[in-house]
């Protein structure tokens, strides 16, 4: 498997796969019990998401080893998630908005990989638009309630937006080993999938009465080439724990 | 650790703020009559659509839901039940059970 459609797969489920973390944390601590449910359902979808890659990763590598080796016996440098789906949990608003930054994102990315030269890159897409499609719509019409919902609802989505828009760019950056796929198909076209991201945000945004930050410039990256923010090694190790304790454990 | 939804876990804790309730009734296939499954809670429509979805159609339950917000429902009240019910229960010649079918007469 070339290192650059390696790093491209991982990119995929490490996504789905941190940002499923984030809200199974948040399991049982939801605002009330549909929500509850509501978050930890898409949570599950997304690491259905990220397990399926990590399974085709492991089969298309040279060597004996499985999905679940992918997934969880990596160093923090070798995952290659964005910024944002490792950003901590706060409030619900915050919670939810930087699910409605990456499910605009997913929608807009797997809408773009469905016709994928690559087949299994087509079939994931095609596969998971129908659910990023709903955890979409579901998201959004969160935004439009934060936004018309009372003072506090809206400013509390408005200081989550602030704060998590800083790691919005790096969806649409592309990591150097990248460069091979680009121009064969497989790879989107990245400022058109970030043109289609920033349309559909102003389009929520205007209807939630929400605006993006003044210093809307200010933007980090890093996570996709592994360089993470300091939240990460606290997830990988509460999320390895099992794996590194016992290395081969079934059930 | 993570950090948790402290404020609103403590809000949902005394019951309020949780939306009014719903109704939702399933229909498990096309043309088939809508059945009650459950209530869940939502502040709106949409949100009792998607509520439900995700607490009663998880499993191919359905294919496809209505939502009744309950305070809309009438019902008879638990203190005229025997005057609504109860007369029915004597007369039994309301039931057509005392017709003797001509043969040849199916599905009846």
């Amino acid at each position: 498997m070339e290192t650059g459609k390696r790093n491209y797969y991982l990119e995929i489920a490490d996504n789905a796969h941190i940002l499923s973390h984030r809200l199974a944390e948040n399991c049982s601590r939801g605002p009330f019990l549909e929500e509850d449910l509501a978050c930890t359902n898409v949570a599950l979808d997304l690491i259905g998401l990220a397990e399926s890659v990590y399974n085709e990763i492991a089969k298309q590598l040279e060597g004996n080893i499985s999905g679940d080796d992918v997934a969880y016996r990596r160093d923090e440098i070798d995952y290659r998630n964005c910024l944002l789906t490792e950003q901590p949990n706060d409030d619900f608003a915050h919670l939810m908005t930087r699910q409605f930054f990456m499910d605009t994102y997913h929608y807009y990315i797997f809408t773009e990989l469905s016709v994928s030269s690559d087949t299994f890159l087509s079939a994931l897409a095609n596969k998971s638009l129908k659910e990023v499609t709903y955890h979409l719509k579901r998201s959004s019409e969160w935004m439009i309630r934060f936004g018309n919902g009372t003072k506090e609802s809206s400013e509390r989505a408005q200081a989550a937006i602030n704060r998590l828009w800083r790691y919005t760019d790096e969806l649409f950056t592309s990591d150097e080993s990248y460069s091979d796929l680009i121009g064969t198909g497989v790879y989107p076209d990245q400022d058109k999938l970030k043109k289609s991201w920033m349309q559909k945000v102003d389009e929520v945004f205007f209807l939630a009465q929400l605006r993006k930050p003044e210093n809307k410039g200010f933007q980090l990256h890093g996570g996709k080439s592994g360089r993470h923010s300091e939240h990460m090694g606290y997830i990988l190790s509460e999320m390895q724990f099992l794996p590194n304790k016992y290395p081969d454990a079934t059930w | 650790m993570s950090t948790t939804v402290n404020s609103s876990n403590e809000r949902a804790q005394d019951g309020a703020d949780q939306g009014p309730l719903w109704e939702v009734f399933i229909q498990s296939k096309p043309g088939l009559a809508f059945k009650h499954a459950g209530s869940v809670h939502a502040y709106d429509k949409e949100m009792a659509i998607e509520n439900a979805r995700d607490v009663y159609t998880r499993r191919n339950e359905g294919t496809n839901l209505w939502l009744v917000p309950s305070n809309e429902i009438v019902a008879v009240s638990a203190s005229e039940n025997a005057s609504f019910f109860e007369p029915a229960s004597d007369k039994i010649y309301r039931h057509p059970t005392f017709y003797n079918l001509p043969e040849g007469v199916k599905q009846m």
